[in-house]
């Protein structure tokens, strides 16, 4: 009822060079979309985000030395100010970017799916898979407090004024 | 033309003044344009013959993608519900609602929320057109998921349609990417964190690369947040990105998918449905009498014969050999598609408008304030078809939102290439076995999601027991990856003890569809704020 197509003559000649050739052009269209497309996937991510510096002047020292807390909502983050100097815990979550909230006793809860944390930030509840992060703080020529967003530090530096 | 020149030689009317026969032609075609535009377009009148009738379908464009003639058994409604075809009309309602809300909506985060405050209050119908959309959206979700469950039980991902099961999983998690981009745009407090949510699970596999030490050189998280967003944190870039995937790629992909899924299904042989006697018969003589050349087409092509009906094929002259579209084999169990499956189409087209419309005219979709970066809310909520999953992201954001997802996507693309028993398609749960074997799977599932729901929320997890504890372990034994090892423990269970790949297929399905529901169930009406557990939301703290 159906011959088989390979039976027939036509396809059972040895290669030759007009299907070497055939190959050739069909596999370098093939890498040319290809290579096209690679280089369109790059168009996503520009050298640089448009977006502000992630080094951001918070305020004269002096408005942070000696204050235990002082919260910074706009930077989600915590200034905190102890007898060894200052330093900063960030209160976005570990587990999924939320914004954590501080708890009357110190600790800190994130509402969007219960990870808790102590006063220095160390997990004791939920899914968070690492602790607040304590951020690197330095002091400007102009004398302000200028913490870097992508800068993580030990949770035992502080920045002595 | 004939028509023309037998005008032409009639004699002319008394009130025409003009006497030139060309001018006079000219005035009678004019007045017969409108009759012979419409001949023109519809090349027939109202069918009278069954003949007529196949001939309407098959030479319209719209009309051809359905058969000429439809197997009875396909326009029952206990075989499909018509979950397909409703999915497809909300389809439909969504695109033409999304057009019509584009013509206000501006991308843009200063201009985002007040143009839905625009659509919303000064727009006429603006928020009839918002209220469509959303429940369509609402709606298409679960229509999905159902016509999905419909496809399983009735084994109709079997034999040739293998393929078009694999296209149906893809269709479904585009549905759920088109919601999800969705709901960004919006720009209010849900839209904000829900992203922020989505784009930092789509980095969470980091929770695993820096378990392993590698993130510094293989941060595919963070590379796939930086594409998602085009910035560090949601914003003006991440809103026009949601906004194109919403509105053109992915609405594109998803029509392209949709054709294919659509021709697939009757290249496949229409709907599944339970072979006739006669159809077994033949079946089996073409199996014996069948050459040995056409018996091994046939094996490589794996149509069982028979099965579903659907192995006698048009070929295309002699030009094209094999298995080209699969056809009835028995004309006497089919009818006309018109009127009889246009009729049911339209009537469960006007099903679906009438039920929209009304959710749409008694319920508002919601809007929340304003986005506010510095303060989420809480309890801060995904939709309802996500909640099961923001479940398991609360126990691990790597397992519950990338790890599991892809396990049971892949799972399910998989099912019909591990389940290849021949039998027959079209029958729900494939019969009495099955209906057994679904039943103790679905009693078995309630009772392990209850079970570790309740003692998650009572004892805790590692964490709780062991402070200290590496995270890889509680990435790797967390509620989400117990019930998953668990059940596909007893759907290996189920395939030994019943000697039958397709009942462990029911198994796993049942397991999948089950622990959905409860955990989505769950997360709707137990979590409260800071995710915690609360019988009733009057227990909620005041604050």
């Amino acid at each position: 009822m159906s011959t088989d197509l390979k039976s027939t003559p036509r396809f059972q000649q040895p290669r030759e060079r007009r299907d070497f050739l055939g190959l050739a052009a069909a596999w370098s269209a093939i890498a040319t979309i290809f290579l096209a497309l690679l280089g369109a996937l790059r168009l996503p991510s520009p050298w640089a985000f448009p977006e502000s510096s992630r080094r951001v002047k918070l305020g004269p020292v002096s408005a942070f030395k000696g204050i235990s807390i002082t919260p910074e909502p706009k930077e989600r983050l915590w200034v905190f100010s102890d007898d060894k100097g200052l330093y900063v815990i960030s209160a976005v979550c570990t587990h999924l970017g939320c914004v954590v909230a501080k708890q009357e006793d110190g600790s800190f809860f994130c509402p969007c799916h219960g990870s808790r944390f102590d006063a220095e930030g160390k997990v004791t509840k939920g899914p968070a898979p690492k602790p607040l992060l304590h951020l690197e703080l330095s002091i400007s020529a102009d004398g302000q407090l200028v913490v870097d967003h992508d800068k993580e530090v030990g949770s035992d530096v502080r920045l002595k004024v | 033309m004939q028509h023309n020149e037998s005008d032409s030689q009639r004699p002319g009317e008394a009130g025409q003044v003009v006497a030139s026969g060309a001018l006079r032609e000219l005035w009678t075609n004019l007045l017969s344009t409108p009759q012979q535009f419409f001949e023109s377009a519809v090349r027939h009148g109202r069918p009278t013959s069954d003949r007529a009738a196949s001939q309407a379908v098959f030479n319209n464009v719209f009309l051809h993608i359905l058969p000429t003639r439809i197997n009875r058994h396909a326009l029952h409604v206990r075989t499909t519900f018509g979950l397909g075809v409703i999915t497809l009309v909300l389809f439909f309602l969504l695109v033409v609602t999304g057009v019509a809300l584009m013509v206000y909506y501006k991308p843009s985060t200063a201009q985002a929320y007040d143009s839905m405050k625009e659509i919303h209050y000064i727009v006429p119908t603006g928020r009839f057109m918002r209220n469509i959309h959303r429940w369509s959206a609402h709606a298409m979700v679960l229509a999905v998921i159902l016509h999905m469950a419909r496809a399983f039980y009735t084994a109709a991902y079997k034999g040739p349609r293998r393929f078009n099961w694999v296209i149906g999983m893809i269709l479904f998690v585009l549905t759920l990417m088109l919601s999800f981009t969705g709901y960004l745009l919006p720009w209010d407090q849900l839209a904000y964190w829900a992203v922020t949510i989505g784009s930092e699970i789509a980095e969470s596999p980091r929770e695993l690369t820096d378990a392993l030490g590698v993130t510094s050189w293989f941060d595919i998280g963070g590379l796939i947040k930086r594409l998602m967003l085009g910035a560090n944190q949601v914003g003006e870039e991440a809103l026009i990105r949601f906004y194109v995937l919403h509105v053109v790629v992915l609405p594109v992909v998803m029509c392209i998918f949709l054709v294919v899924h659509f021709w697939r299904i009757r290249k496949d042989g229409g709907l599944a449905k339970p072979p006739e006697s006669t159809d077994l018969e033949s079946g089996q003589q073409s199996a014996e009498s069948g050459d040995p050349g056409a018996a091994a087409q046939a094996a490589a092509l794996e149509a069982p014969p028979g099965a579903g009906g659907s192995a006698k094929t048009y070929g295309l002259m002699a030009v094209v050999r094999g298995r080209t579209p699969a056809v009835d084999r028995s004309m006497a169990n089919t009818v006309p598609t018109w009127p009889n499956a246009i009729y049911a189409i339209a009537a469960l087209s006007m099903m679906t408008f009438f039920v929209i419309l009304c959710l749409a005219h008694c319920f508002d979709a919601p809007l929340k304030e304003h986005a506010n970066p510095a303060v989420p809310e809480n309890p801060a909520k995904a939709p309802w078809y996500f909640l099961g999953l923001q479940e398991l992201v609360s126990y691990s954001a790597f397992m519950g939102g990338v790890g599991i997802p892809t396990i049971v996507v892949l799972g399910l693309m998989l099912v019909p290439y591990l389940d290849r028993e021949k039998e027959n398609s079209g029958v729900w749960f494939s019969g009495r076995r099955g209906r057994r074997v679904c039943l103790l799977t679905a009693l078995m599932t309630t009772c392990s999601v209850v079970g570790i729901l309740a003692f998650t929320i009572n004892f805790g997890w590692l964490r709780s027991w062991f402070p200290n504890i590496p995270q890889l372990m509680i990435t790797l034994v967390n509620p989400g990856t117990v019930l998953l090892a668990l059940f596909m423990g007893w759907s290996f269970a189920v395939t030994k003890q019943t000697n039958s790949t397709r009942m462990g297929a029911l198994a796993v399905f049942t397991c999948f569809l089950v622990a959905f529901a409860i955990l989505t169930y769950f997360a709707t009406v137990y979590r409260g704020p800071n995710w915690g557990f609360y019988w009733s939301h009057s227990d909620w703290p005041v604050h």
